[in-house]
């Protein structure tokens, strides 16, 4: 048993890591939320070229996994970087798409990431459905090709558009593996809320040590202190449970490790928000872009109950 | 990354089993906290010593098995799955035995050990005093120099199970004059029924005699007692193998057991939806406690020095313990007139989760270690 990242496993992610650090994600999610997408695409290829989609599609169909360890490290740092678009529904469309015919005609693309995908049970909202090329419906009768989708509505995280699908379409797959979508679904979401909590508390640690008042900075008071010490032990430990769910993929695993990283996401972005002061609470300023998608996430792929609920059913 | 255990260590885990499920007390133990609790755990431990599992990753000359940190882990997985009881000498064996092996000579090693591991000399730690408990270094005891050793002198306080032990380890002020409090400290270990030693019991919160207070009254203590040089007390004390602290103080075994049985409780009471939130908490904490173990484990095992990170799990298991335990007596009280009273075990493990935030240093030290050290913050005019 060794749990631990290997070398080429962190820099990975600190490649990813320098790669999005230069591309200013806060001018791209903020064209994003208008309908401006050349930035968005752009920095879309650029991870495709890093090879973060091919992680989730097969070596068969020109992908390099399915490696979910190495996806969920990825995942960390899109959250760090609050990357927007339908990251996670492409990955979760990916592991739908597991038969031959149509892993052969679409996984390809998504792998080389030329097409976003979108992906939604039917008459629910689905993420980005204006971006994406591919946008599926899981119907009662199986996984449907959507022939197109509704009016765009935002959502309070202004890099995530939301649409519904329209009805009907070609049938792909009469008898989709919902269950295993879901899992990777949920542990990617998992690994970009942990991303965005280790950003909100990073800020924030940059924030009060800086700001001042009474004469010292406000991170030398221990109620201060205190509440981003409750943060990082919150993070620290939903981040064994993300990269145990990722080795494992169990869906009670993977449900601990969503419920608690996203947990721990959202009581971050409390604290972050209650530590800025006033002016945590402006749109201009870029926390809210990390704040917004902390309560996002937290919801997306299974409420905190509904993973609970799988983690007690992983015991019955 | 891999969390499957090695063959050689799996056969390890079944040879524990098998050891520890024919041989744990079908009955739980009395309370360690009472006389007779405490020598039914005494006895225990010699038990598990004759057999090889009383301290499995000590060297194999002090009555361990060498066997490392992962088999360790793997051993107390199945010790506390097995249900069996608590550790009499817990004080010894995670912060006394550490100290002696990184700084103690082989002399006392050799000598203090392999009682230790059998539970024939059982450790108190004499640490805290009534004006000296999160600002340790004020502390007032004094080891003063005669022919051939020292005498102490002073009060020391909420020494665990010191009703019950035989012998203490602490710290004591050997140069008053010294410009820091940290300085011209001396750590000594001392007979608790020695000539002017007196040992009054102090009820807890229950009123079981779980710790107590010891008036030192020139207590003579001989120079082979000393560990390290005169004056490193507080050096020697804080750096009590800070690695392995973090990591063996409370192992994961524990607290997966203990969800384990909260799980069944819950079940048995008919799956309360208005507990179950709680109960997958209890869950997922135990799980979260043993990844994140596992990979403290394996970092330290790949020659990294662990230091602050185990103020992260301190607070974590502490409030993991007693949120675990609040759930299981509300479990047992929802259920009409039973209340707390209905089982002594989860009644008993609430009252000593109580205990969690305050003991191995508070709640609040560790959050000012993890604001500190771990996120870089300034410190505050505190200290
Ligand atoms: C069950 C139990 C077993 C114990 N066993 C032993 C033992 O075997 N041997 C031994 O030597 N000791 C033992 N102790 C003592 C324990 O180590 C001390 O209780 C602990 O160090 C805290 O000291 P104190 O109780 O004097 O609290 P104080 O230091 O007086 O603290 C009171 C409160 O003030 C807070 N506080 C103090 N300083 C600060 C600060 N700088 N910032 C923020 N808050 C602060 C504390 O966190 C606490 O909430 C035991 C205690 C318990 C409860």
């Amino acid at each position: 048993m060794r749990f631990l990242l290997d070398a080429e496993q962190r820099e990975f992610a600190r490649s990813l890591d320098a790669m999005l650090s230069a591309a200013d994600t806060p001018a791209v999610i903020r064209d994003w939320s208008r309908g401006e997408r050349a930035g968005g695409l752009a920095l879309w290829s650029r991870i495709a070229e890093a090879g973060v989609f091919a992680l989730a599609v097969p070596e068969a169909y020109e992908g390099l996994g399915p490696r979910p360890v190495d996806l969920a490290v990825a995942f960390v740092e899109l959250g760090r970087h609050a990357v927007p678009g339908p990251l996670v529904e492409t990955v979760a469309a990916a592991a739908l798409l597991r038969d031959p015919g149509p892993a052969k005609r679409f996984l390809p693309a998504l792998a080389a990431g030329e097409s976003m995908a979108t992906l939604a049970p039917e008459g629910s909202y689905a993420v980005d459905g204006d971006a994406a090329a591919l946008r599926l419906t899981l119907a009662a009768d199986g996984l449907r090709l959507a022939p197109g989708h509704g009016p765009v509505r935002p959502s309070l995280d202004p890099a995530r558009r939301l649409t519904r699908l329209l009805p009907g379409g070609e049938l792909l797959v009469p008898d989709p593996s919902a269950d295993r979508a879901l899992r990777w679904a949920r542990l990617a979401t998992a690994a970009q809320a942990l991303g965005v909590g280790l950003a909100l508390l990073e800020r924030t640690v940059a924030y009060v040590g800086q700001r001042v008042q009474f004469g010292v900075p406000v991170g030398s008071f221990q109620a201060v202190k205190h509440r981003l010490a409750d943060a990082k032990i919150a993070l620290e430990f939903a981040r064994p449970l993300v990269l145990g769910a990722a080795v494992t993929m169990s869906p009670a695993d993977v449900a601990a490790a969503k419920v608690s990283a996203c947990e721990a996401a959202y009581t971050t972005a409390r604290t972050a928000l209650q530590l800025h002061g006033a002016i945590g609470y402006t749109a201009e300023y870029d926390l809210s872009l990390w704040l917004t998608k902390a309560r996002a996430l937290r919801t997306a792929w299974g409420t905190p109950d509904d993973c609970r609920a799988e983690v007690l059913r992983g015991r019955a | 990354m891999d969390l499957a255990h090695s063959p050689a260590d799996e056969a390890f885990r079944a040879e524990a089993r098998a050891w520890l499920r024919a041989r744990v007390p079908s009955e739980p133990l009395p309370s360690l906290e009472t006389a007779e609790g405490f020598a039914a755990h005494r006895a225990w431990e010699a038990e598990l010593a004759a057999a090889g599992w009383s301290v499995v990753n000590w060297p194999t000359r002090y009555g361990g098995r060498d066997c490392g940190l992962m088999r360790w882990l793997v051993f107390e997985e199945e010790y506390y799955a097995a249900g069996a009881p608590g550790r009499v000498n817990q004080n010894g064996v995670s912060l006394l035995a550490p100290t002696l092996l990184d700084h103690g000579t082989e002399e006392q090693r050799a000598r203090v050990l392999p009682s230790m591991a059998t539970g024939e000399v059982v450790w108190a730690q004499a640490w805290s005093e009534p004006e000296a408990g999160s600002d340790l270094a004020a502390l007032r005891a004094r080891a003063v120099r005669v022919a051939g050793g020292w005498r102490l002198s002073g009060e020391k306080t909420w020494s665990s199970r010191a009703a019950f032990a035989d012998r203490a380890f602490g710290l004591f002020r050997t140069d008053p004059d010294t410009p820091k409090p940290h300085q011209g400290l001396t750590y000594v270990m001392f007979d608790l029924r020695a000539p002017g030693v007196t040992v009054r019991p102090i009820g807890r919160l229950d009123g079981k005699p779980a710790f107590a207070e010891l008036f030192l009254d020139e207590v003579f203590v001989p120079d082979e007692d000393v560990i390290g040089e005169p004056g490193q007390g507080w050096r020697i004390a804080m750096s009590t193998a800070a690695n392995e602290r973090g990591l063996t103080l409370r192992s994961p075994g524990r607290f997966l057991s203990s969800a384990d049985r909260l799980h069944a409780l819950w079940a048995d009471r008919g799956s309360p939806e208005a507990a179950a939130a709680r109960v997958a908490d209890a869950l997922i904490g135990a799980r979260a406690y043993q990844l994140f173990t596992y990979a403290a484990a394996s970092r330290f095992l790949a020659g990294e020095r662990l230091g602050p990170e185990s103020s992260l799990n301190k607070v974590f298991w502490s409030e993991y313990d007693i949120a675990l335990h609040e759930t299981a007596l509300d479990l047992l009280g929802a259920q009409g007139a039973e209340g707390e009273a209905a089982d002594t075990d989860w009644s008993e493990g609430y009252v000593f989760s109580l205990a969690g935030p305050i003991y191995a240093g508070t709640n609040e030290i560790q959050r000012d270690i993890v604001a500190e050290r771990l996120l870089g913050l300034p410190r505050g005019r505190r200290r």
